[in-house]
């Protein structure tokens, strides 16, 4: 379970974050969804430590983590696994090399253990023949793939996902993220996704958290979100037409 | 100058980092070994290069501002000889390297912070700077010497090689030369300024590398200021060592 408390973020006077509160719980697929700028990476990148917050409190299940060192954070930091918006694969490594370098640096397994770790990791992605290729010779949701592999590696308690659909196809997308939800599933992890995709939203939703400027402005499930009075999320959420037939067609069975 | 000191506070900070306990030897291990090669032995051509051409130029030079009956011509040998020593195998080949080692560490570095791959690394709980600038610091500061003592042999060799077949001077009268009023204490002393140039170009342009913010642009321009302030911190720490060592 991450909890996070009352947290404040600004850069440069502008304020980014405005006392955002919010839970994510264990075993389900928390979604942070808003408009671009509206904060939420910059709320992904607090929760795991790349930025300091102004004030607040970000907790892991018992841990305080705002208030731990670098090498306190680490022992955190372990049982993280996180997926960027680019993949940051290392380039200089081979897609083999890329999902054992965690293993590499923080499990004594042998060789031949790790090995078997890294096909079973792109194995459960759906990525073979790979081993060799370097991420420059990969397609955008292979890339995505290998680095959700690179994630899961060391068996992670907590998942972050930075727009894991952005630059793939519709069809792509879906896979990801069903990819996601089933990991998250089978090994109970805390997954926390950003994302401005609504088949997304609707697909892998089980709690989604809205932002907007910086403020938490909504709260609650997949299926609550087609009946929320909240006007900025109905603003986000049914931009197109196709998503505004889909909300009246599901408020039509309520009316009647 | 507000700004300077902010700039040199971080910089400091980050040697910290990078000095920090290292999370697993034997992949710091590894990856000093790649360093070595891609810093090291991919620049013994350049400077090999650079330093026959800079040992038969400055033969070349010295005889032709020599051409006296009341200097001996085994002085050409000897100028080739300590020049090369002093000064350009040590000075002039870091300036090569400020351009050649360190815009590729500032543009190595700066590409893998605007791609993430940092915050992947912080992510992961590795130490990012001392996981990337460790062994690159390592390699150069064990490597740099071994290029300045192979840039020595290779100029003098230019010179060598140049000279006589210039008519300037006979290969009998170069190899006295070289062998004359020789100072062991020289090749220390350009060992030792060697060693300061690595630790510069090495940690200054990963530094650039490092707080890059923004994209492909800002890298280019990292890469470019790596390479002009490696080389002034190098020109002026050329002057103060040369002061403290040799007055």
């Amino acid at each position: 379970m991450i909890k996070v408390f009352n947290i404040f973020k600004s850069f440069n006077d502008k304020m980014v974050l405005d006392d955002v509160s919010v839970s994510f719980e264990p075993g389900k697929t928390n979604l942070i969804i808003g408009r671009s700028g509206s904060g939420k990476t910059v709320l992904l990148k607090c929760i795991v430590g790349l930025h300091e917050i102004d004030r607040g409190e970000i907790w892991y299940d018992n841990i305080r983590f705002d208030q731990l060192d670098f090498t306190a954070r680490k022992e955190i930091r372990k049982e993280i696994g996180m997926l960027f918006q680019g993949s940051a694969l290392f380039d200089s490594l081979t897609v083999e090399q890329n999902v054992m370098f965690p293993l590499n640096m923080f499990s004594e397994k042998s060789l031949e253990e790790k090995i078997e770790r890294v096909n079973f990791c792109l194995k459960r992605v759906n990525i073979t023949n790979a081993n060799r290729l370097f991420p420059a010779e990969l397609s955008g949701g292979m890339k995505k793939r290998v680095a959700i592999a690179r994630a899961i590696s060391l068996n992670p308690r907590y998942l972050f996902c930075d727009e894991p659909n952005s630059g793939l196809d519709p069809l792509t997308a879906i896979l990801i993220d069903e990819l996601i939800k089933e990991l998250t599933e089978e090994f109970s992890m805390t997954t926390i996704v950003n994302t401005h995709d609504m088949n997304s939203v609707m697909e892998i939703g089980e709690k989604i958290i809205f932002i907007s400027d910086g403020i938490k402005c909504w709260e609650g499930s997949n299926n609550e979100i087609l009946y929320t009075d909240c006007e900025l999320l109905n603003d986000f959420v049914f931009a197109n037409a196709l998503a505004r037939q889909l909300k009246s067609s599901a408020e039509k069975p309520a009316n009647h | 100058m507000l700004k300077f000191l902010s700039q040199f506070g971080r910089y400091v900070l980050l040697l910290k980092k990078v000095f920090s306990r290292p999370e697993k030897a034997s992949v710091y291990y590894r990856q000093t070994m790649h360093e070595f090669v891609y810093l090291g032995i991919n620049s013994i051509g350049i400077i090999a290069i650079i330093s026959f051409f800079m040992g038969a130029v400055i033969t070349l030079q010295t005889a032709y501002n020599t051409e006296n009956p009341i200097y001996p011509t085994y002085l050409i040998g000897l100028g080739c000889r300590d020049s090369m020593i002093l000064e350009f195998s040590s000075t002039i080949s870091a300036l090569i390297l400020a351009g050649k080692v360190g815009s590729s560490i500032a543009s190595e570095i700066g590409t893998m912070r605007v791609t993430e791959q940092i915050d992947a690394l912080e992510i992961m709980g590795v130490n990012s700077a001392s996981y990337l600038i460790l062994p690159k610091l390592t390699a150069t500061l064990i490597f740099n010497p071994f290029l300045t003592l192979i840039s020595i042999v290779v100029g003098i060799l230019g010179g060598w090689i140049i000279g006589p077949l210039a008519g300037v001077i006979t290969s009998e009268d170069f190899i006295y030369g070289i062998q004359y009023a020789f100072i062991p204490y020289y090749i220390t002393y350009s060992l030792i300024k060697t060693v300061v140039f690595a630790f510069i170009i090495t940690s200054v342009s990963a530094f650039q590398g490092y707080y890059v913010e923004g994209g492909s642009l800002e890298v280019g321009r990292a890469s470019t200021k790596a390479v002009v302030h490696s080389s002034l911190i190098i020109l002026l720490f050329n002057v103060i060592l040369t002061q403290l060592l040799l007055s």
